[in-house]
């Protein structure tokens, strides 16, 4: 019957003029195509293409202004940030999903779990800056407890709005977003696998050094390079935190982008652009061929 | 047996003492929101609610909310009117290309928005120039941010029906592209449309990066500016806003069950 069907509907989007193989059927996806080539392809190509030119023209000045110091160590800062909030997400999240796999399966507290790790990796900007003020701001609620009863937190100066305040923001969200990513392969390794190392005589230590560590491996670095491309690309929550100094990439590329500190450079913001995409990018590559190595064995 | 039982112990007692450090972790800072913005003033100042009742005496704010409202609102719509015929199309008529129409709605995920204004802002500029100056056109550059979300959820949604069955019986009775679609594929796959539109509500009401950077005022901004100038009201409005997207969160998981319920239902 579908192949009677499918001939009538072939019959249907023929043209009637009856040119050969004329492809009616893509017009159905010319809307779709040129919303996305308007509103993201060319937004991209602007930048690419802009990062090499100026109001005079091609050049290369855009690029070779990038090895300005403060440029340079705003990026490396970005990097620092990004691989230490991504460990610190990827080691928690690991530990938060393995305790979660091990729990029954289609228990409620799972699934209470796994709604709130998807509203929590959403939680980012400045709702989740504010939080973090509210808790351990100078005023915050953590901050006075701690000084009253047991130590005060700030007693070498106010670390909350440096590189080390961010890392434990970032955290709240890149925790989450690994119980998400990393979950599915967790569920994909068998008890009986375990049970095959036990009857072989391995213990506990074999299992994971032998077997369930080199089959987690890939789709945990994959997952902690995910993180890392979330953590880089973030920058509603720094903004919201910091107010002074731009000192990770975003927050240096939102500032060449507004007049807002008086230097309105847009060329720069789009080298600056290029390479987070660049980055961001190569980043994004290694994670899915990671994850189509996971696949492999872990479902 | 005994080592066994031992071993269970162990995992229980790691369960729970994750489950707790991590549990303190993530909700101590939404209980100290509340604590902060229910603070008197002064010392010893009794707990109050001022902060909430004084959201409505912002006028800025109030219209800030609104603008963020009218853009989900719009933004959903325009993401359904654009996507669902697309992809539907793609399962019929252009099999070959829907690893392409999947490569371009994840997209987002890789071009960081702050790299997304970047070129955006020519565009929005020629847009203010020649179309309109409203907030509302942000709605075309948040269509583009929520596509990764709801192109999963709607995928998920089209595979769980028999598109290719039913179109075909609708066609062979007669029906036009348009009636397959909305009058039959459509109804089928109601859950994840709510699914896709309640997450892209979501994700337009916590945009900041893209509004800022363009010099629009949308909710995100307006509780970040106020922020500068009064702590406790612009906390008040964060908390409440995070209410607000729990709440739809919650009206998802709902809908996901009762669909998951009639798909057992009917096997």
């Amino acid at each position: 019957m579908s192949a009677a069907a499918s001939t009538a509907i072939q019959r249907v989007g023929r043209p009637v003029g009856g040119g050969r193989r004329l492809p009616v059927s893509w017009i159905g996806a010319v809307p779709f195509f040129g919303y996305v080539a308007l509103f993201l392809l060319l937004p991209t190509l602007i930048v690419v293409v802009g990062a090499f030119f100026s109001d005079s023209g091609l050049t290369l000045s855009n690029l070779t202004g990038l090895q300005k110091d403060f440029i340079v160590s705003a990026f490396v800062n970005s990097v620092i940030l990004s691989a230490t909030s991504a460990l610190i997400g990827a080691v928690g999240g690991a530990i938060l999903a393995y305790a979660v796999a091990t729990g029954n399966p289609s228990g409620s507290f799972r699934r209470l779990v796994l709604s709130a790790c998807g509203v929590l990796a959403q939680f980012g900007g400045v709702t989740l800056a504010f939080a973090f003020i509210a808790t351990i701001g100078q005023a915050g609620f953590l901050t006075l407890w701690l000084q009253q009863h047991v130590v005060d937190i700030y007693a070498g100066g106010v670390w909350l709005y440096q590189l080390k305040g961010l890392v434990l923001v970032y955290a709240y969200f890149q925790i989450p977003l690994m119980v998400l990513v990393f979950l599915p392969a967790l569920d994909g390794i068998r008890p009986q696998w375990r049970e095959a190392t036990e009857s072989l005589g391995g213990r506990t230590w074999h299992y994971w050094r032998y077997v369930a560590g080199p089959l987690l491996a890939p789709a945990f670095i994959g997952a902690t390079l995910l993180l890392f491309a979330n953590a880089f690309s973030a920058y509603a929550t720094a903004y919201a935190l910091i107010n002074q100094g731009a000192i990770i990439a975003p927050l240096q590329i939102g500032n060449d982008l507004t007049s807002e500190v008086g230097l309105h450079q847009p060329g720069l913001a789009k080298a600056e652009a290029l390479v987070m995409v660049v980055i961001v990018t190569v980043v994004m590559t290694l994670y899915a061929l990671l994850q189509r190595r996971t696949a492999k064995w872990l479902q | 047996m005994s080592a066994v039982r031992a071993r269970r112990l162990k995992l229980r007692i790691f369960r729970w003492i994750v489950f707790l450090v991590l549990g303190a972790f993530f909700l101590v800072p939404i209980g100290a929101m509340f604590e902060f913005s229910t603070r008197g003033v002064g010392e010893a100042a009794p707990r109050t609610l001022d902060a909430f009742v004084t959201i409505g005496q912002y006028p800025d704010l109030v219209g800030a909310i609104v603008n963020s409202l009218e853009l989900a609102a719009i933004t959903s719509m325009g993401m359904l009117l654009l996507l669902v015929p697309t992809m539907i199309w793609v399962k019929l008529r252009l099999p070959g290309i829907s690893r392409v129409v999947e490569f371009i709605c994840l997209l987002p995920l890789t071009i960081p928005a702050i790299v997304l204004v970047a070129g955006l802002g020519p565009i929005y500029l020629w847009i203010a120039l020649n179309v309109s100056d409203s907030i509302l056109t942000l709605a075309f550059a948040y269509l583009i941010l929520v596509l990764p979300y709801t192109y999963r959820a709607l995928y998920a949604g089209l595979a769980a029906i028999d598109v290719k069955t039913l179109s075909e019986a609708a066609r062979g009775l007669g029906a036009g592209w348009g009636t397959v679609m909305w009058r039959v594929i459509a109804p089928n796959m109601s859950g994840a449309l709510l699914n896709a539109a309640l997450l892209s509500v979501a994700v337009v009401l916590g945009e900041f990066t893209i509004a800022n950077l363009l010099n629009y005022v949308n909710l995100q901004v307006e509780v970040a500016q106020l922020g500068r100038a009064n702590a406790a009201v612009s906390i008040a409005v964060a908390v409440a806003s995070l209410l607000f997207v729990f709440v739809l969160l919650v009206l998802l998981s709902f809908v996901g069950r009762t669909r998951s319920h009639r798909l057992r239902g009917a096997q």
